[in-house]
């Protein structure tokens, strides 16, 4: 019963998907299980490893980021899932179908009611008007242009757009096209939708207002979203777990505080490094709860270090409140120090390993 | 001189007799199998010429300020038409431009499906390209022979003539546009689970159109230029004015005739041009790139 629940949850499961490209990829797998490396193998052979044994399972109702460099094969592993890439070997299944056995029209019925997919350069027809675009999805569907209108105009003034349904893409600015691409896909209704580096093409302040009203929308709507980019900032702030890929495997998969206090390896370290850690990382996931000690100074549990620190220029620590009121916990100057401190492989890592 | 390796008599008698062979026993049902492209001739030459001068003028003109929104090419064409009718060319004029509309048409009907075709795989692209080349670098007059030996001199060789040497540019034009088209929004398209139907006629052509134009201006471009081959064998229209000058050495005959063709050339150039640019605007394609 338990077991059962927990598929339930799991809207995409990747098992050991590998992904080759070139004109022979066996020979190449073959070398690569042998446990030649990504470099060994395209030197030997000329194929370039895509993705190398990934095994995800990104549950239901969450953000989950795929967060890697560019050539890491995080662009190829998003393709996977709705199969505009096939593996080289692996399994996926999305919504406990198996994508893989799908013939062509079950694949093309798959992406039109399952999925729902925005793109980095947008990919808006630039023949069409804003309305159109953002219907394209249902029509392909087979949906009846009135109703289909209907519910495209609606998601046009979710996303803020309203007044530019008869506009041409082109007459858009960056943000504007990217709301498209976004109304489109959420006009779909699907469960799952996958962002390829959708803000990526942005400028930094429209990038962060898209990401507040993805982060809005998703409050009310619930979907499962991977989220692809190579931006780790951007990873923290709207990923409910995120998964850190180089040369094609996952290096580190957690919730985002989890990456930034433990970061597995030096590749990882690296992105952390520049990363505002009081920013990122909450004072629950760092406070003591084996001791409760009465106090008067109380901070909810879903402060960020950077809301504590001014505190502890005159207290040694203080209190973590739930969002009852109840005190569940303490937090010490000394452990927001850690948390902030530099990982370095010869010092023992803070607590929470 | 290279030597005499082979004795080539044999293989060109073999040559003369199969085409004689197919003459001789398949000559009626070819000449019936082209007959519709003859009736289509005939019809759009009836057309025009039935049709009063001054509103083919102002078909033409209005068609020139739609396509332009300027007073300008619909001036040159308002020129261009009155000089024709001035030096007397007037029917000719009609009866070359019946020519090149049905080669035009026929070059699109065959050529758009070509081209599509070539641009879904790679190795009927492989295959047709070369039957493209040849088709633009062998002379006319050497397919001319064959098709006037088998329909007998007249206007169905001359259209087919006409049609072979005006489809390459369609074809290819076609098939570059088409392979051209974003990727991004191909990709897009496949996202959302569009058939190859759905891709070809929702994204692919509405965003080729522009190149595919393109390639029908060529067409009616290269058909203007066989006319006066085409009337070598029984075309009629100005280009047989323009043989007749020759024949008869009176240059003036031949230069207004000539002049005829410019004529026409620039009115169907510039139009065709012209709606091709105002397309492009409207997709909106260099800034979508």
């Amino acid at each position: 019963m338990g077991e059962q629940t927990q598929q339930n949850d799991i809207a995409i499961r990747m098992r050991g998907v590998t992904k080759i490209f070139g004109p022979d990829p066996q020979i190449a797998l073959a070398l690569l299980r042998s446990g030649k490396s990504k470099d060994d193998v395209q030197a030997e052979t000329g194929h370039v490893v895509g993705l190398d044994n990934v095994s995800l399972n990104i549950a239901r109702s969450q953000i989950f980021v795929v967060m890697g460099l560019s050539g890491s094969g995080k662009s190829t592993l998003i393709r996977h899932v709705n199969r505009l890439i096939d593996p080289t070997a692996g399994e996926i299944e999305v919504g406990g179908e198996d994508v893989l056995s799908m013939n062509l029209e079950q694949l093309r019925d798959f992406r039109r009611t399952k999925i729902a997919m925005v793109f980095q350069k947008f990919g808006l027809l630039p023949h069409r008007s804003v309305l159109a675009n953002v219907a394209y999805g249902l029509e392909v569907r087979g949906v009846k242009k009135a109703e289909r209108e209907e519910k495209a105009a609606q998601w046009i003034e979710t996303v803020g757009l309203q007044g530019y349904e008869n506009s041409r893409p082109r007459q858009l600015s960056g943000g504007q096209q990217q709301r498209v691409g976004l109304a489109r896909a959420l006009a779909m209704d699907t469960e799952i939708i996958l962002m390829d580096e959708a803000f990526s093409a942005l400028d930094p302040l429209i990038r962060s207002g898209m990401q507040d009203q993805l982060l809005e929308l998703q409050q009310s709507l619930h979907k499962t979203i991977l989220f692809i980019t190579h931006d780790f900032d951007e990873a923290l702030k709207i990923g409910n777990r995120i998964a850190v890929l180089k040369d094609g495997a996952v290096q580190q998969e957690g919730k985002p505080e989890d990456i930034v206090l433990n970061p597995s390896n030096a590749h990882i370290e690296d992105f952390v490094r520049d990363v505002n850690k009081a920013r990122a990382i909450h004072v629950r996931t760092i406070m003591d709860t084996s001791k409760i000690e009465p106090s008067v100074l109380t901070v909810p549990e879903d402060a960020r270090c950077e809301d504590v620190l001014p505190y502890f220029a005159e207290h040694d620590w203080i209190g973590v409140v739930n969002a009852d009121g109840k005190q569940i916990g303490q937090i010490t100057a000394k452990r927001v120090i850690k948390a902030l401190a530099r990982y370095s492989p010869d010092v023992p890592t803070p607590a929470g390993e | 001189m290279f030597p005499d390796v082979i004795d080539t008599r044999p293989l060109r008698r073999a040559v003369d007799n199969g085409l004689n062979w197919v003459v001789r026993n398949w000559g009626t049902e070819l000449e019936a199998a082209a007959s519709p492209l003859l009736r289509l001739l005939n019809a759009i030459e009836q057309l025009l010429l039935a049709t009063p001068w001054w509103l083919i003028i102002a078909i033409l003109v209005g068609v020139a300020w739609l396509a332009t929104r300027r007073w300008q090419l619909p001036l040159v064409v308002f020129l261009s038409m009155i000089f024709l009718g001035v030096m007397d060319l007037w029917r000719d004029a009609m009866v070359t431009t019946a020519l090149m509309i049905a080669a035009t048409l026929t070059a699109i009907v065959i050529s758009i499906p070509i081209g599509v075709w070539m641009s879904r795989s790679t190795r009927v692209r492989q295959i047709v390209t070369p039957v493209l080349d040849l088709m633009q670098t062998m002379p006319s007059f050497v397919y001319l022979i064959p098709t006037v030996m088998i329909f007998g001199p007249g206007r169905i060789p001359a259209l087919i003539a006409t049609i072979v040497y005006a489809s390459p540019p369609l074809m290819r034009l076609t098939d570059l546009g088409l392979r051209n088209v974003d990727p991004a929004v191909m990709e897009a398209s496949q996202a959302f689970g569009a058939t190859p139907t759905q891709k070809l006629f929702g994204v692919q052509i509405p965003l080729a159109l522009p190149t595919i134009l393109a390639g029908v201006n060529q067409t009616t471009m290269m058909a203007l230029a066989m006319v006066v081959i085409a009337s070598m064998i029984g075309a009629g229209g100005l280009g047989y004015q323009v043989l007749q000058g020759i024949g008869r050495l009176e240059v003036s005959r031949g230069l207004f005739a000539g002049l005829g063709i410019v004529a026409l050339a620039i009115i169907f150039d510039r139009i065709t041009q012209a709606y091709g640019k105002r397309l492009q605007a409207r997709i909106g394609i260099s800034e979508a790139r």
